[in-house]
């Protein structure tokens, strides 16, 4: 069966895409599914990095479209979890270097080599954008429950259905419990509402992201924690599983939940 | 937001606010409508319909919310005296709905 082509998107930079991207392509390789990541931010290359696979890149995805390299040369293999390849961006190039017809022939030449194709959109609603879109199956929203990012993913939204494809999923990412708690952040029936489509997760804001990142060790690569859990379970819905969705209200100290029992 | 604030219920959550600016923000970037736009469509409406019958300009309400089906105009135009068999009001259109009120 032909690779599933997802998009990770979001409008808004910052809100994690990157982060989404390496930790879901983990967490599928670690269900046993091959996965290839692509990134598709040329210019601004970030996911090799957040992988911890800078040090290996040879070729990147512009030299494979411009022919000076062939796929398999510019493949990295990610040594912690053999299911898992990364093809990198270029880095001295720019978004023009690549078309959408490109990066669909791209993806055609690897589906048969994989289950997953996760293709990391850059920022914004232009040219790389639209090259990261091109060959989806899928798109997924990555949003922060803040009125800016919301308001970017509900542009993004109707830009993916515009181009025909099947509207997109949504995880919430950098959650805050506490904050939803005091009434200080939207929470995820807020945002659903408002953007009106399927959630696929809800990550919790988890400061093991900022550690994982500075070591280039993601947190899917983990058995415990909030986001690594809940990477999982996203991975696992891509598949096709019913799992109900987190609340993340009983994951804060005991003196949180006794302030709430008195406060109902 | 502090407890005495929540307590007597003061002021809306930042939440709750975040949530009411984004539905606003959103009904204008669906319709690609800017809030300006949309004064001016409000003064073009209220020019055609009260010269058919007499309407409460100052109570006149257009706004833009969304709903399952999509995003919809909705325009409340307080109507001043009701119509008369002479004055019949034109047929309302789907995306404006017109609620007669009784004499002020």
């Amino acid at each position: 069966m032909p690779a599933r082509v997802i998009t990770i998107t979001s409008g808004k930079g910052g809100v994690g895409k990157t982060t989404t991207t390496a930790n879901l392509a983990i967490a599928l390789a670690r269900c046993g599914h091959r996965v290839a990541c692509l990134d598709a931010d040329i210019g601004l290359r970030n996911l090799d990095v957040v992988l911890g696979l800078e040090n290996r890149i040879a070729y990147d995805l512009v030299d494979v479209v411009e022919g000076r390299a062939r796929l398999n040369q510019a493949l990295i293999r990610d040594q912690r979890v053999p299911d898992l390849q990364l093809l990198p961006a270029a880095q001295s190039r720019d978004k023009t270097a690549v078309n959408e017809m490109q990066m669909v022939q791209l993806c055609g030449a690897l589906q048969n080599d994989f289950d997953f194709i996760l293709i990391d959109s850059p920022a914004g609603i232009e040219h790389g954008f639209r090259n990261a879109l091109a060959p989806a199956h899928e798109a997924i929203i990555v949003t922060t429950p803040e009125v800016s990012a919301v308001r970017d993913a509900d542009r993004i939204i109707g830009l993916i259905e515009s181009a025909q494809k099947p509207t997109p999923r949504l995880i919430i990412n950098r959650l805050r419990p506490l904050m939803i708690r005091h009434g200080d952040m939207l929470d995820t029936p807020d945002v659903l509402e408002v953007l009106a489509i399927d959630l696929i997760g809800i990550v919790p804001e988890d400061e093991a992201i900022v550690v994982s990142t500075n070591r280039g060790s993601p947190v899917a690569l983990q058995e415990k924690g909030g986001a690594s859990a809940a990477y999982m379970r996203i991975a696992r819905r891509l598949l096709g599983e019913q799992i109900p969705f987190q609340s993340f209200d009983g994951t804060t100290s005991l003196l949180d939940r006794i302030a709430r029992l008195l406060g109902r | 937001m502090n407890l005495m604030e929540r307590l007597f219920g003061r002021s809306p959550s930042s939440a709750m606010v975040a949530k009411e600016r984004l539905q606003l923000v959103l009904a204008h970037d669906r319709a690609s409508l800017s809030p300006g736009e949309l004064e001016l469509l409000k003064d073009e409406i209220i020019g055609v319909i009260s010269r058919h019958i007499s309407i409460d300009r100052a109570h006149v309400a257009f706004t833009l919310s969304r709903g399952p089906e999509g995003t919809r105009l909705v325009a409340d135009i307080p109507v001043l005296r009701p119509p008369s068999v002479a004055h019949e009001a034109p047929a309302s259109t789907p995306a404006i709905r017109k609620r007669s009120r009784k004499t002020r």
